[in-house]
């Protein structure tokens, strides 16, 4: 019976507390640097693709909601052909973020992505490719890949060795 | 012509009460929860009742194929019917009520009585299991709470020698009947709740286990109909217990006896809203044992003692 | 005032026998009940309101909700063998021609009878309320007797056993 009185009374207390609603349209949320919004493509510090269209974001995406056609460039670099997101059905786990060997596909704080037609939301490689490097500031994947890409000669990266001259019988 | 205009007066205040009850309780219980409520159609939200309404308005009456429809399309009347007739006999101010009858008291539990009808009806046209229990439920916990919502209030009939009431609300003069009366108050208020089934007791559509209870099947204007039945409701309990044991339309004359009315009774729909924010639901045996085991003897000592204090003193 | 006493006659004759000749229980109790209050009508028009609101709260309130309640959770059909068995001429000849003796033998008497001229005066509480507890006192307590006998045998068959479901709880 007291603690019947004694709850509807703190409850009325309440009316003296902070309000905890956010008002959104004007008041915008903090979103951490590391939030999973909208997804986009980044480039490499000299403007290339990054993306490789190895497969892995799509063969890791839960909701089979990435499609790509890989094509081969005139130097020999991979990059997609066409690369689509359904948003729809994106449920932004984030794993296509992580699979990316390249770190070409970002997830970005932005989730203010609504649309009235369904179709408006499937992003093609034109909406999703951004003329920046997203959050990974410096990174080219062919300064660490192994082949010659044109970044880079083979075996001048920081952490490799000069390539073995396999005619020559010194160790 | 003035006759008309009392009609008028009274259906115009219940209904836009109930109707903006939508958007006090939830500003309300957004008060209570730390939050802000609706507060983004028109000036602060108060448009918000317009939309809701329009929205009911604009909902497709879906009767369903398996359900028994006549009984199920006047199940919701019903209700409505009942609550607004009782606003009939309630004085708003000295000269402001429709049917100063002298059975005020007893045509209110007539018509909360009547009331049930529409719950257990339904519940029952509805075909659905759920509907079903909550109906059950509904007409087990009216039932009970009806017997002794009934006997509190005859302390004050005793005690003001009638059942009219703006004849109560005279016999007030003196003092408000809460004080002589504080047990046939609070009895009277947790039957109130009861009966308008407000959300401590909302036992019968205990939305976590049945769903929506009685009114599942229900949509369209059908549900809102007993969603402002419900709002109706509460605002007619609210209503009595001002006139009962607050004085009524009794107040300092510098404002009119309308507004002391009108406030006495938004305060106890404050107090319906704040319960609902603070308590949790009761189970149902629960809630049948606090009727039949504690309220329903209080209201009986209540009376003799009443009574006993009438004759001998 | 003799208009609305027939009007409301006129209702609780036609409800009633709606309610004795429908089909479906519910709609047959729904009837009944909009007899019970045309009958409250003619008792407030007759000068008796407290009579009449007794009849709603009671008789339409109550007790037929409780009436409800049962046929509810009976759950009958609409129609059965056994009711059909029932309703052949065989069955029911013998105690309709005694029925018709018994109308025309009503019939008769009511002719004989002294009408006494309406009072003028309404009936109010304290006169019901006097007349409860001195005319009538034997039967009003017999009536208590009565329900008190019905209260504890309902409580009797209501109360139940604690069931001890483990074998250490028992005793």
């Amino acid at each position: 019976m007291i603690s019947i009185l004694r709850s509807i009374w703190l409850t009325f207390l309440h009316i003296f507390h902070k309000r905890e609603t956010v008002e959104y349209p004007e008041v915008k949320p903090y979103l951490a640097p590391r939030y999973r919004g909208r997804i986009v493509l980044t480039r490499d510090p000299d403007r290339n693709e990054r993306c490789v269209a190895c497969y892995l974001c799509a063969a890791v995406c839960p909701v089979d909601c990435i499609s790509l056609q890989a094509a081969t460039g005139e130097k020999g670099r991979r990059h997609p052909e066409f690369f689509r997101i359904n948003f729809s059905r994106c449920i932004f786990c984030g794993f296509c973020e992580e699979a990316c060997p390249t770190n070409a596909i970002q997830l970005i704080p932005d989730f203010e992505m609504g649309e009235y037609i369904r179709q408006n939301l499937v992003y093609e490689k034109e909406h999703l490719l951004i003329s920046g490097e997203g959050k990974y500031h410096g990174y080219n994947f062919y300064k660490h890949a192994g082949v010659a890409m044109g970044v880079k000669g083979k075996g001048e990266g920081d952490t490799e060795y000069k390539p073995v001259d396999v005619k020559d019988l010194m160790p | 012509m003035n006759y008309l205009w009392i009609i008028l007066g009274v259906i115009f205040i219940a209904l836009s009460i109930a109707a903006g009850l939508i958007w006090v309780e939830r500003r309300l219980l957004s008060v209570w929860q730390d939050r802000l409520g609706p507060n983004r159609v028109g000036p602060f939200g108060l448009a918000q009742v317009i939309a809701d309404t329009l929205k009911l308005f604009f909902k497709e009456d879906w009767v369903p194929p398996f359900s028994d429809k006549v009984v199920f399309t006047i199940a919701p009347g019903i209700l409505m019917v009942t609550i607004l007739l009782t606003f009939a006999v309630i004085p708003f101010g000295p000269e402001f009520c429709v049917f100063d009858s002298n059975i005020g008291v007893l045509f209110f539990l007539g018509n909360s009585s009547l009331g049930v009808y529409s719950i257990v009806l339904g519940g029952w046209a509805s075909n659905n299991k759920y509907s079903l229990i909550g109906a059950m439920r509904a007409s087990a916990q009216m039932l009970t709470y009806e017997v002794f919502m009934g006997l509190s209030l005859m302390g004050v009939v005793m005690m003001a020698d009638t059942f009219s009431f703006s004849e109560i609300v005279e016999a007030q003069r003196g003092g408000w009947f809460i004080l002589p009366q504080f047990l046939g108050f609070v009895v009277f208020f947790i039957a109130g709740i009861a009966e308008t089934h407000r959300l401590p007791f909302d036992i019968p559509e205990a939305e976590g286990e049945l769903i929506a209870g009685y009114h599942s099947e229900y949509s369209g204007m059908k549900f809102g109909m007993f969603f402002v039945g419900e709002y109706l409701g509460i605002t007619l309990i609210s209503a009595i217990i001002a006139t009962m044991f607050f004085g009524g339309w009794l107040g300092p004359s510098f404002l009119p006896p309308v507004f002391w009315f009108l406030l006495k009774t938004f305060i106890f729909i404050g107090v319906f809203i704040l319960l609902r924010a603070s308590l949790p639901r009761p189970r149902y045996d629960q809630l049948m044992k606090l009727g039949w085991k504690l309220l329903f003897p209080i209201a009986l000592l209540n009376l003799l003692v009443t009574g006993a204090i009438l004759i001998f003193l | 005032m003799n208009f609305f006493f027939y009007l409301a006659a006129a209702i609780a004759l036609i409800s009633t026998i709606m309610a004795i000749s429908g089909r479906n229980a519910i709609h047959a109790l729904l009837n009944l009940i909009i007899s019970l209050l045309a009958v409250s009508v003619i008792f407030y028009l007759l000068d008796a309101p407290f009579i009449a609101a007794l009849e709603v709260i009671i008789y339409a309130g109550a007790i037929m909700v409780l009436f409800i309640f049962v046929t509810m959770m009976l759950n009958i059909g609409t129609e059965k063998k056994i009711e059909k068995r029932w309703l052949n001429p065989r069955v029911w000849i013998v105690p309709s021609i005694l029925a018709a003796l018994l109308l025309v033998d009503f019939i008769l008497i009511i002719n004989g009878l002294q009408i006494p001229e309406p009072v003028d005066e309404t009936l109010n509480t304290k006169q019901v309320g006097i007349s409860l507890f001195s005319t009538y006192v034997l039967a009003v307590e017999i009536a208590g007797i009565l329900l008190m006998a019905g209260v504890i045998g309902a409580y009797h068959l209501g109360s139940q056993k604690k069931k001890v479901t483990h074998r250490f709880l028992k005793k």
